[in-house]
């Protein structure tokens, strides 16, 4: 597997670490209810097909992605960063010309 | 069927071999069970042996996507053993131990269950403290442990570098004798022989495409071959969870589903009479009688429904395995394959009624599924004929997560990543 790093390119899987699925919503941390904290620390969706979920390039650049991976076939159709969610792709808020 | 014994070996030699029967038949689904198990592996045939067998229900039909034996019971290390700290785990894994001592007889098959023994190494005092701990607990729970010092081990295990090139030197370990191996297809081919004996239909390249439902209740299935209706559906398909429980509307669960990858060496002669594992990485391995080294570490990590993995875990492996044993390290790999691990957020399984009416799942047996063949079936069968879990596992609720009552080995907390 090759995930495609917005500011490294594409590198091999052993640099990138796992943190799991991206659909998951933390509840409001005010949030008293039980069932809500469980339903987000215990239950997964656990998608057979495409998948968002968070990895880390901690051996490049460390920076956090969201990456929409197909769990059937490990095909990644999308890899964006983290902190933009998987909508905005990286590359459109560089400016032009800009060095990747 | 004749039963297999001396004498029908020796009238079947003499003969040629031409008037074996098939083991077990390949009947068309009939339109109703009693039950139907989804998933023909080894904890869906042993459910459907101890239903037949403990409980009288025999009309059952064992559903399977593909062949029998395709799937974990034929990808796994094939090791066995009951060396557990918390109280719930050692009572369901060493009666499973206990199942496994007289499986062969049972089933009149053998599945050359070999207690060999399985020694865990520990790289550092207080690793080997916590082994201590827990083969204290274990002994305390009638479980057989015994501790070795490094000099014992050097003896136990010559082949192994005991010093780990300097880097993990062993200073003891923890060894379970009745631990051990057993040969894993025969497990899946002599529980399908008994059950069908006992009027199962094994129904092969029969893939459940939906659920027939009764307002609220579960009915029976939709599959490649036809509808199926059925008093009770049992769910035992590991790896394959999720998607099956989507077909039934239940989206999320606790568990997650990841690749775990194995490996065999080219037959080599006697090498280690033993289960080995290293407690500095994760590694164990084992020696089969055809003579290959079988051997697998950690999960690939990642959410998988593919059965196969990537390059890190075999040099992970690789490299863990080359320290452990040097005298290996121009062995040819002959094989690797992966198998899909239904990984639960606290490393214990679940065995439960529901969670829709009419409905019972066996799930979250993460990496040490096939040792828990015998008892995770005996303990299912009992849920599904008396619609209540045995206190052997009662424990394993699905509801367990959300109450707070985790039976976390690892003291570690959820995640998917623990066995």
């Amino acid at each position: 597997m090759l995930i495609t790093c917005p500011y490294c390119g594409p590198r091999d899987l052993a640099e990138f670490s796992y943190q799991g699925d991206a659909n998951r919503t933390r509840p409001d941390p005010a949030s008293t209810d039980p069932e809500a904290w469980n339903a987000y620390v215990y239950d997964r969706a656990n998608t057979a097909g495409d998948h968002r979920e968070y990895w880390q390039h901690s051996g490049g650049c460390r920076v956090h992605l969201a990456v929409t991976r197909n769990t059937l076939t490990h095909e990644i159709k999308d890899v964006a960063l983290a902190r933009d969610g998987a909508v905005k792709k990286p590359s459109a808020r560089r400016k032009t010309g800009a060095k990747a | 069927m004749a039963e297999y014994s001396f004498l029908s070996l020796l009238k079947n030699a003499w003969n040629g071999n031409r008037d074996w029967k098939p083991a077990w038949r390949k009947p068309d689904p009939r339109p109703a069970y009693d039950v139907v198990i989804i998933g023909g592996g080894g904890h869906g045939l042993s459910t459907a042996y101890y239903l037949a067998k403990e409980h009288g229900i025999a009309n059952v039909a064992v559903l399977e996507k593909g062949y029998l034996g395709s799937g974990n019971i034929g990808r796994n290390t094939t090791m066995i053993r009951s060396n557990y700290l918390l109280p719930a785990n050692q009572r369901f894994y060493e009666h499973s131990m206990k199942l496994w001592e007289s499986l062969s007889h049972d089933l009149n098959y053998n599945v050359m269950f070999s207690q060999r023994g399985c020694l865990n190494l520990a790289h550092s005092p207080a690793q080997l403290d916590d082994f201590a701990r827990r083969g204290n607990a274990m002994r305390h729970a009638g479980i057989d442990a015994e501790l070795m010092s490094r000099e014992q081990i050097r003896r136990f295990v010559p082949a192994l570098d005991i010093d780990f090139g300097g880097r993990f030197p062993v200073v003891g370990g923890l060894i379970q004798r009745r631990a051990g191996t057993a040969r894993h297809d025969a497990v899946a081919w002599g529980y399908a022989r008994a059950a069908d004996r006992r009027g199962v239909d094994i129904i092969e390249n029969c893939e459940v495409t939906g659920f027939l439902r009764d307002a609220d209740r579960i009915v029976g299935v939709a599959t490649t071959r036809g509808e199926i209706r059925a008093g009770k559906v049992a769910v035992a398909v590991a790896g394959s969870t999720g998607r099956v429980m989507k077909l039934a509307g239940v989206d999320r669960l606790p568990i997650e589903s990841h690749v775990l990858q194995a490996f065999v060496s080219e037959g080599i002669k006697p090498f280690m009479d033993t289960v080995v594992t290293f407690g500095a990485g994760h590694l164990y391995v084992t020696q089969s009688d055809k003579g290959g080294m079988v051997f697998g570490g950690d999960i690939d990590g990642y959410n998988t429904y593919a059965q196969r993995g990537n390059l890190p875990i075999v040099e992970d492996v690789m490299s863990e395995m080359c320290a452990m044993f040097p005298g290996l390290t121009r062995v040819r790999l002959l094989r690797s394959w992966g198998g899909i691990m239904d990984m639960s957020m606290d490393g214990s399984p679940i065995i439960t009624t529901g969670p829709l009416p009419g409905m019972y799942l066996n799930c979250g047996w993460c990496y040490g599924g096939f040792k828990a063949t015998p008892a995770s079936g005996w303990c299912f069968a009992w849920t599904i004929a008396r619609d209540e879990p045995h206190p052997i596992n009662a424990p394993f609720a699905l509801d367990r997560f959300h109450r707070g009552i985790l039976i976390d080995e690892k003291g570690q907390g959820a995640t998917p990543k623990l066995h």
